[in-house]
């Protein structure tokens, strides 16, 4: 089977546990189509950097899945079908990320230090 | 390099190849930003010195970003 990692975003106007029934929904397609999901992120309320469909925010959630191609393809069509999923991305990867992803740690990084802007982070060039 | 010229400008090197190299991820969006102008524009290899190789990379990156509205496609 394949690897992907999938990310949607969610309306903005929706509550946390809707967002958690909608990644319960996909997880029950992938499973019914022989796949797995290896792990699910909810990375929260998220601004967008540009509007999508009128909302300025949305829920991100992200899933590591391991599962033929059929079973992606049923989630895309149920997530094109959904009213609350406003976008969603499938890629191929070779492996997946051990641990928390990125997104995740730097949201770790800046809660446990609260003191901001102390100082810019230089840029690499110029 | 340099002979003869008023000032020295030192060999940047690709910031993602060789050991300790950070690895490209379309989720990491503050690493993506020091590739973005202002304008949200991907910054040319020529002056970021990322190689032909990464350089290619990080595009997909930031346009995968993009699509998730992670990165802006352009910034008014």
């Amino acid at each position: 089977m394949a690897l992907y990692e999938h990310v949607f975003i969610a309306r903005q106007d929706i509550t946390a546990s809707q967002v958690e029934s909608i990644t319960a929904d996909f997880s029950k397609i992938i499973e019914e189509n022989d796949g797995k999901i290896a792990k699910n992120e909810y990375w929260g309320l998220k601004n967008l950097a540009y509007k999508i469909k009128k909302n300025r925010k949305g829920h991100y959630v992200l899933l590591n899945i391991d599962a033929p191609h059929a079973a992606i393809a049923e989630m895309e069509r149920q997530a094109r079908l959904h009213e609350d999923v406003m976008r969603f991305m499938t890629i191929r990867v070779d492996e997946h990320e051990a641990g928390q992803s990125i997104v995740l740690r730097s949201k770790a990084d800046r809660d446990r230090r609260p003191a901001r802007g102390e100082r810019a982070p230089r840029k690499e060039f110029n | 390099m340099a002979a003869g010229r008023p000032f020295f400008r030192r060999r940047k090197t690709c910031p993602f190849s060789g050991d300790n190299a950070q690895k490209i991820d379309y989720k990491d969006v503050k690493l993506l930003q020091k590739y973005v102008s202002e304008r949200g524009k991907i910054v040319p290899s020529r002056i970021t010195a990322v190689s032909a190789k990464k350089q290619r990379e990080l595009a997909k990156a930031i346009k995968r970003a993009r699509n998730v509205a992670l990165l802006p496609f352009i910034v008014q």
